[in-house]
């Protein structure tokens, strides 16, 4: 193989990676420990802005990985798009969907659940 | 007839593997694609979790108040730090797993062997952090109580904090026993009788005037649970039906039934990934030893199950924010 004889080691770069998501991870744990007020109790996109934060570096954690540990970044384009296009779009669509539902059943049910006696 | 069966005539419509569409091999191709898939099946379960807490956003249990374990601090509220060290766990498996690959690359055999080995080792010891974290599930850490409609009651002290049932409960003699065969009772079934009755409880919580009880209601404005006033108390315990201690799929002392159903199933399924990945990964590993990969001149296989490996590390990363943080 080709591949083979002309693969350097790449080495420093997944230990750098590592680094990365380690950072990252460090940060989500200590965010959902301390729970800032500021950014716990807000409402934003229908959530608060600290699920908003979880939510955008659990995608930079995926991309690393999936760019990085999986090596998407060394397939071709054709590839890439017909595995990640497909993924991100129907995913999307999915959660959209539930998503907007769920929150419709709460508006028509949560005013007919009884919580006092 | 012929575009529809395999026959001697077409075998080499794929190209048997020489042809490289998406320049890809076949094996690595269809692996991303059962990844796509598998993928998706994932969404499906996370998509559903999301919907249910959507509709109930006004009560569904608050993750730091649910794991709050860690190994050998027994007592001490530390949310989050026992999942945040399965995640180190298991990004450092596949940081091991990628390393194994970038070894193979350079046909290194003795270097993939340590790697592969460390990635198992890695993946047994996130089996077994899964396996305490259910142990703790399971087992309950503070007891609640069950009324008519359902709805989950759990008690706390002066200061808001949740308390165990065992430490105000007022011990009754009017004990009854189990029924069982070896009593005489051969013609009933009966389910093991909880450790504290719900008298014990209810008289329990009179002789201690300090205690209150909470709702599963969340407070928009907090995002906490609701206290109820003492005064109100009693009417919300003349409701009661059940004393509960852990979790079933039935229900559990968190509060929603939908809650346990969800954890139990998401990261169960999860957790069987990570036990066929480590079981595929063993089978590859022994490969590796005794040099099947080095007479093909090719590590491919191992870079193959390190695509399921990370994809595995993938889905916990999700799993983690939308059961743990959000």
């Amino acid at each position: 193989m080709a591949h083979t004889q002309e693969h350097t080691s790449h080495t420093k770069l997944i230990w750098k990676v590592f680094g990365i998501l380690s950072v990252i991870t460090l940060v989500e744990v200590i965010l959902g420990i301390i729970k800032p007020e500021s950014l716990h109790l807000t409402h934003f996109l229908g959530t608060s802005i600290l699920n908003i934060i979880f939510l955008v570096l659990t995608l930079v954690k995926a991309y690393y990985i999936t760019w990085f540990f999986m090596h998407m970044a060394d397939e071709k384009k054709n590839l890439r798009r017909a595995v990640v296009w497909t993924a991100i779009f129907l995913i999307c669509y999915l959660a959209t969907l539930l998503l907007i539902e769920g929150s419709y059943i709460h508006d028509v049910l949560g005013p007919l659940t009884k919580w006092n006696y | 007839m012929e575009s529809t069966i395999a026959t001697n005539a077409n075998r080499d419509n794929w190209g048997g593997g020489k042809d490289k569409p998406l320049g890809a091999s076949y094996g690595k191709m269809m692996m991303w694609f059962f990844i796509l898939s598998d993928a998706l099946t994932f969404s499906g379960f996370l998509g559903a979790y999301g919907f249910m807490r959507f509709k109930f956003i006004d009560s569904w249990p608050i993750a730091d108040e649910v794991f709050t374990h860690f190994p050998f601090l027994h007592g001490v509220h530390a949310p989050m730090y026992y999942v945040a060290l399965m995640t180190f766990i298991l990004i450092f498996s596949s940081v091991t797993m990628v390393l194994a690959v970038d070894a193979g690359h350079q046909m290194n055999k003795a270097k993939v062997t340590f790697y592969m080995f460390l990635t198992i080792i890695g993946g047994a010891i996130f089996l077994g952090s899964q396996a305490w974290e259910w142990k703790n599930f399971i087992g309950g850490s503070y007891g609640a109580i069950q009324l008519n409609d359902g709805k989950i009651i759990q008690f706390v002290n002066a200061s808001g904090d949740q308390i165990t049932l065992e430490s105000f409960a007022k011990p009754l003699d009017s004990e009854r026993t189990q029924h069982i065969k070896s009593k005489g009772l051969w013609f009933v079934e009966e389910a093991a009788l909880p450790a504290i009755t719900l008298n014990e409880v209810i008289e329990g919580f009179k002789a201690h005037p300090e205690i209150t009880i909470r709702t599963e209601q969340v407070n928009p404005e907090l995002k906490g649970k609701t206290i109820i006033p003492r005064v109100n108390a009693m009417a919300y315990l003349n409701e009661s039906k059940a004393v509960v201690v852990g979790a079933n799929l039935q229900v559990n002392e968190y509060g929603k039934s939908l809650f346990a159903d969800f954890f139990f199933f998401i990261t169960g399924f999860h957790g069987f990934h990570v036990l066929s990945g480590v079981i595929i990964n063993i089978i590859i590993f022994f490969n590796v030893i005794i040099g099947t990969y080095e007479r093909r001149n090719s590590y491919e296989m191992v870079e193959k199950v390190g695509l399921y490996w990370h994809f595995v590390d993938l889905v916990w990363v999700f799993v983690f924010t939308f059961f743990y943080l959000v």
